[in-house]
């Protein structure tokens, strides 16, 4: 079984999702912090490439193959 | 092979999450760059197959998954503890990104099995919705559910493990994660 913290050590927030509670229920709201923390990490650390934008060689790559081949001819 | 100009955008513009999905695949740049550049010469070669009005990021990440795949299964061949290899990778190379406060997560990320990792990517942070993820990964959308929600767990086991504190104490951590699945 999980132990809680004392309702004074409690942030007013969790005590008061807890109140809200049936009894017998599982607390959800740490699942939910927890889960809204990896989705934060993963995103951000996600975001660094998105940040990073498109390097040269990919936008190289496309745009020679966009029916650029008349320029080889030259 | 003469490319449409919107789809040309299209493809420009896919490339940056392209690359974040491959880097958070394989744990490795340089591998993950080979990866796309592999993924953007066969969606050109066949950009034909690819249907006008459909979402070209979806496409082109079933292009670089499956790539991933095969690749993945040849080097798995060669090497027989590939996922260890990845994590320890990643160990010896931990400034590549220069940010350090992803480390744990990385680390954590490339112990995941394979399936798990690109399930929460893509609904995590790529952005897909289960049902596109699905279509990408060739699965049931109840498959990539439980894959994500599997994801969640023992990520949030590795790091409390890891002494990641701020995600509270492990047993609790743990305890409520199992519970609290949808």
């Amino acid at each position: 079984m999980i132990e809680r913290k004392p309702a004074g050590q409690q942030k007013p927030m969790e005590a008061a999702t807890q109140r809200n509670k049936k009894p017998g229920t599982k607390p959800a709201k740490l699942g939910r912090e927890v889960q809204a923390r990896l989705g934060q990490q993963l995103r951000a650390m996600y975001d660094e490439v998105l940040n990073q934008g498109v390097p040269e060689r990919f936008a190289e790559l496309i745009n020679r193959i966009n029916g650029n081949g008349d320029k080889d001819k030259h | 092979m003469p490319m449409d100009e919107s789809v040309r955008k299209a493809v420009l513009s896919a490339v940056p999450s392209l690359r974040a999905f491959a880097i958070s695949l394989c744990g490795n740049v340089d591998r993950a760059d080979d990866l796309v550049q592999e993924t953007l010469l066969r969606a050109i070669a066949n950009i034909d197959s690819f249907q006008p009005g459909t979402n070209m990021s979806a496409w082109l990440f079933t292009i670089l998954r499956n790539h991933f795949r095969s690749e993945y299964r040849k080097r798995r061949r060669e090497v027989e503890d590939s996922e260890g290899r990845y994590a320890d990778q990643l160990k010896s190379q931990p400034e590549q990104h220069g940010q350090i406060e992803f480390r744990e997560f990385r680390e954590a990320l490339a112990q995941l099995p394979q399936d798990q990792r690109e399930a929460l990517i893509l609904v995590g942070a790529s952005g897909f919705s289960y049902e596109e993820a699905a279509n990408i990964c060739g699965c049931a959308v109840g498959t990539i559910k439980s894959r994500v929600n599997r994801a969640r767990t023992r990520l949030a086991e590795l790091l409390s493990i890891d002494g990641a504190n701020d995600f509270g104490p492990d047993e609790q951590t743990r305890a409520v994660l199992a519970s609290g699945g949808e």
